[in-house]
């Protein structure tokens, strides 16, 4: 144990100020300290990345990071996509595609692809599976992920897309 | 006036691919799994582990442990032994150490619990428990276990002569279960004109669900109640199960299982980790969250498989198959914790006559215990169908080799036909519907199979070919939806389902179900029943499970249960408040409810199809206006004992190129047809078949927990067990037929374990069949590129 030290970071665009050990994962910090519960656990050997958030540009595995190290830095996580309250294009495709079950890869797999996509505007179906392949998904055999990740893409250079899900629909 | 179109597909019902109504929080982050529960005052607790997998324990101290600021508690046997919790009852009628009794029998067996402020300070005051070992020998080849000189592992059961399951004749013996005739199956080989017989190993695995098990109890001291958020598929049996250990009323226990984070059969049991919990909370009056890590996950819950099979197939020249014998060695590891109902100790494992037509049959299961961790039901098996699959369509393989049959033809000859059902099997089982040429045919001619036929006799024609080619089939029979009461039972308790609609007086409903969603749909395709057969559109039903204050008692979500039984209770609840909704209709429309008809949503007079009152309309007089005499309100309840188990079917093909140089095994292509009846939800049917596959792909292909001979498990975290990427996954063609359940309310049979069941003999035989000219009769998963290559070597095909 070392004494705590006060972390300073934007978390979806807000400063969070949170008091960690210096070996406090950035993971349990955002879970228990920042109460965002989107990013989750799902192995100590840094492979499943359930934890992936974004943090100043990049898809990091929050687990394999400690607090202090993101000092200073932008972070974003799940919570923090659907920015002004509408959906992110991704969002919206895992649920038109059925790119989810259990939903506990979901917030993993959101943060990795919004990176992607930002890298890679224009993705083949090779390029989506190498890239999303630091996220493992349990439920879907990745197969709708990789719709989705498309269907994204598609929204998102401006081609349209077929949206049949009726949380989708403009109010009326 | 909307059109009959529009008003069905404003109902969203039976049959239509509606979107999950359980996305809008997942994608935002918003489900609430039991990690991210948080409650005033709550402690975290974390166990303290074998490093030995059979040992004596000679002193615990805990000192230095209490000692640490932020620690409130250190459990062991001793703590738990004044209230009987040391060791604790498994489904299998067994009993398992709740923390370690004097020894320990596999390698990260719970030996003592620290309960502090947080994980991390947890974390430091296990480092801190010292424990002296006495090491013993290792058990840990089940062939082995019954030897005279074999390491005694049950020393707390060693004399018991008889166990859950009949007589015990070692001390390593758990059951000998038996079924079929085996004096006439004798016979039968005796008369055979060809017989083969194969030694089979399922491998043990882990169903490795993302999120681990977990839980956060908390015993209120002041109201003298318990609650309990857990990982459980099955939190009514929990409840009852608590209750019987803690003597606390099952009205005073609320076990909560919120969203689950995958459960794949790693959720059915109780581990120790929920009842030191538990125990702890009872103790410190405060609330104690439990959340394992993925190495404390894959090495001590529940595994699955660990068969040791040897079968034998009778059959005439021609292909006609006459008699099946199987002898089985389960590996249960050191306590049987293995979840079946409780008069199967094998589970369902006589479903493995298969599709095929087997008029004599015998199987005979002997459980060991072994040093290692408990389990075998799990990932995906339907109670042991995937061993029974794996068994049978190996078997037919075989067969065909010797007898030089496609593989495809002698099951073609040997299938049940579609006019047999409901077939009767010698094991028993009655199978309620089926056509599985027809499916057969189906894939062959989408496929192109005779061109993938001429493809390989090409390949094989050409000595320097640096890829074989594989071509694989399964044609499985599953049964699920355990079960009617009269076999089946988890602890006693019938596996009967249950389902409770309330509809409100603004024709909303709330529905809840005992059974319990892991990720596959259930809050989306049960509320697609109701809206088909009571008229209330999908999307103003919420669909809730897996509280048990406020849920039904059901036995939970395994086995593929949910549609059969729970299903069929959705389905006859949702009859019953149609059946209401129309007397009431009746009584607005001033007929007789002889005169009234149900359509869609709304109640038509006969004959005056514009005189109708909508099931809205119906909804709001319930609660003002009903005819005398009946009782306000529009609710009904409804729990399904089953007459049967509902039996889906589905032919797998696969072809696949296996580099001889390098062992590599490419997937060039996979076509699953699944048939499970009526279809509530396509698109769901659907995910549930990808993740399956997926499932089956890393089963075969990569995954084992292999122990080395001092029973150190070797590759429990995702450095070595292989959970594929996107990379790796194959990409899936799926397809069905429709075969309804004749005994089910809505003709819809259970299917999300069949692409897991089926798919795994599917690469098997591919792989096998790469090398099928070769005289390669079969090769034991996981066909890892090593595991093949050392095939290659031995052929002499591979770079010397």
């Amino acid at each position: 144990m070392g004494a705590k030290v006060m972390v300073s970071f934007t978390l979806n665009g807000t400063p969070a100020d949170v008091v960690v050990e210096p070996r406090e994962l950035l993971i349990h910090t955002l879970r228990e300290k920042c109460q965002h519960t989107g990013p989750h656990i799902g192995c100590e050997t840094s492979h499943c990345g359930a934890c992936t958030v974004d943090m100043d540009g990049m898809s990091v595995k929050s687990c394999t990071i400690l607090t202090v190290q993101a000092q200073g830095a932008q972070v974003m996580t799940v919570e923090g996509l659907a920015a002004g309250g509408d959906l992110h294009a991704l969002q919206e495709a895992f649920m038109q595609e059925h790119a989810l079950q259990c939903g506990f890869c979901t917030p993993g797999m959101l943060m990795r692809a919004w990176r992607l996509l930002q890298e890679n505007p224009n993705p083949s179906e090779e390029e989506i599976r190498y890239w999303m392949a630091g996220n493992l998904c349990r439920c879907t055999g990745y197969q709708n992920i990789v719709k989705a990740v498309q269907y994204a893409a598609r929204k998102l250079r401006g081609e349209a897309v077929e949206t049949s899900h009726p949380l989708l629909e403009p109010a009326q | 006036m909307d059109t009959s179109m529009e008003r069905l597909a404003a109902l969203e019902g039976m049959g239509c691919s509606r979107k999950r109504r359980e996305d809008p929080r997942f994608i935002q982050g918003k489900g609430s799994y039991v990690d991210d529960i948080r409650m005033p005052g709550m402690l975290f607790g974390t166990m303290v582990r074998s490093p030995f997998a059979h040992a004596r324990i000679t002193r615990i101290d805990t000192s230095r442990a209490l000692a640490l600021p932020g620690v409130h508690a250190v459990l062991t046997a001793e703590d738990l032994k004044p209230l009987k919790l040391h060791w604790m009852p498994t489904l299998a009628g067994d009993v398992q150490a709740v923390l370690a009794d004097g020894k320990v029998s596999f390698q990260n067996q719970e030996v003592a619990f620290v309960v502090a402020d947080d994980r991390y300070i947890a974390a430091d005051a296990a480092e801190l428990v010292e424990v002296d070992y006495e090491e013993l020998p290792a058990l840990v080849d089940p062939l082995h276990a019954l030897d005279a000189d074999a390491p005694v592992i049950r020393e707390d059961i060693r004399d018991k002569a008889v166990g859950a399951h009949g007589a015990r004749r070692h001390p390593n013996h758990i059951f000998t279960w038996q079924m079929g005739d085996k004096d006439k199956t004798d016979r039968a080989f005796d008369a055979a004109e060809v017989s083969v017989a194969q030694d089979i190993v399922y491998p043990r695995v882990h169903p490795c669900p993302l999120e681990t098990c977990g839980c956060v109890a908390s015993f209120d001291k002041v109201r003298g109640d318990l609650t309990v958020y857990i990982t459980s598929q099955a939190p009514h049996v929990v409840r009852t199960v608590v209750g019987l250990l803690s003597s606390i009323p099952e009205s005073k226990i609320r076990i909560i299982s919120p969203d689950i984070g995958g459960g794949f059969g790693n959720k059915v049991g109780v581990y120790p980790g929920y009842v030191t919990s538990i125990v702890a909370s009872i103790v410190l009056g405060r609330p104690v969250k439990w959340i394992e890590s993925r190495s404390e996950n894959l090495s001590a819950t529940a595994f699955a498989r660990d068969y040791h099979m040897h079968g034998e197939l009778a059959a005439t020249r021609d292909g006609v198959v006459k008699a099946l014998r199987v002898n089985v060695v389960a590996d249960h590891g050191a306590f049987d914790a293995c979840a079946d109902p409780t008069k199967w100790p094998a589970g369902m494992f006589h479903v493995c006559t298969g599709s095929y037509q087997i008029p004599n049959a015998f199987v005979s299961v002997d459980g060991v215990y072994t040093n290692k961790f408990p389990g075998g039901v799990a990932y995906r098996c339907s109670f042991r169908v995937t061993e029974a699959v794996y068994l049978i369509e190996r078997m037919m393989d075989v067969l065909a080799l010797k007898l030089g049959i496609d593989k495809t033809e002698l099951r073609l000859r040997n299938f049940i036909r579609r006019e047999q059902f409901p077939y009767t099997t010698p094991l028993g089982l009655e199978y309620d519907s089926g056509d599985y040429e027809t499916a057969l045919r189906k894939v062959l001619a989408a496929v192109d199979y005779p061109a993938l036929l001429a493809e390989q006799a090409a390949r094989r024609a050409d000595p320097d070919a640096e890829w074989l080619m594989g071509i694989g089939v399964s044609t499985f029979t599953e049964i699920v939806g355990a079960g009617p009461s009269k076999m089946c039972d988890i602890l006693g308790v019938g596996m009967f389902d249950s389902c409770e609609i309330r509809v409100h007086p603004d024709g909303s409903a709330i529905a809840r179900m005992g059974t319990i969603t892991q990720g596959q749909g259930h809050q989306t395709t049960y509320a697609q029943i109701i809206a088909s057969e009571a008229g209330i559109p999908a999307s103003k039903i919420q669909v809730e499970e897996g509280d048990t204050a406020t849920a039904p008692y059901g036995l939970g979500t395994y086995g593929s249960r949910s549609t059969p039984v729970a299903g069929a209770a959705v389905a006859r609840a949702a009859r019953k408040i149609r059946e209401k909704a129309r007397r009431i209709a009746a009584h607005l429309l001033e007929a007789s409810p002889d005169d009234v008809e149900f359509d869609l949503d709304r109640f038509v007079l006969k004959g005056s199809p514009d005189q109708s009152k909508s099931v809205k309309e119906v909804a709001w007089a319930a609660y003002n206006n009903v005819p005398e005499g009946m009782e306000m309100g529009l609710e009904a309840v409804d729990y399904y004992d089953p007459p049967n188990f509902t039996f889906p079917f589905g032919v797998y093909l696969c072809v696949l190129d296996v580099n001889r140089y390098t062992g590599e095994v490419r997937v060039r292509r996979f076509y699953a047809l699944d048939d499970c009846g009526t279809r509530i939800n396509p698109m769901i049917i659907e995910g549930q078949i990808h993740g399956g596959l997926t499932e089956g792909f890393a089963v075969a292909m990569g995954q084992e927990m292999p122990y080395d001979e001092s029973g150190n498990l070797l590759g429990a975290t995702l450095l070595d067990y292989f959970v594929p990427t996107a990379v790796e996954t194959p990409h899936w063609e799926t397809d069905y037929t429709v075969t309804p359940s004749p005994h089910h309310p809505i003709g819809a049979k259970g299917v999300a374990e069949s692409p897991h069941v089926g798919s795994i003999p599917c690469f098997t035989s591919a792989v096998v069949d790469a090398f099928g000219h070769l005289g390669v009769t079969h090769m034991n998963m996981p066909h890892n590129a090593y595991h093949v290559w050392q095939q290659c070597r031995e052929l002499g095909l591979a770079r010397t």
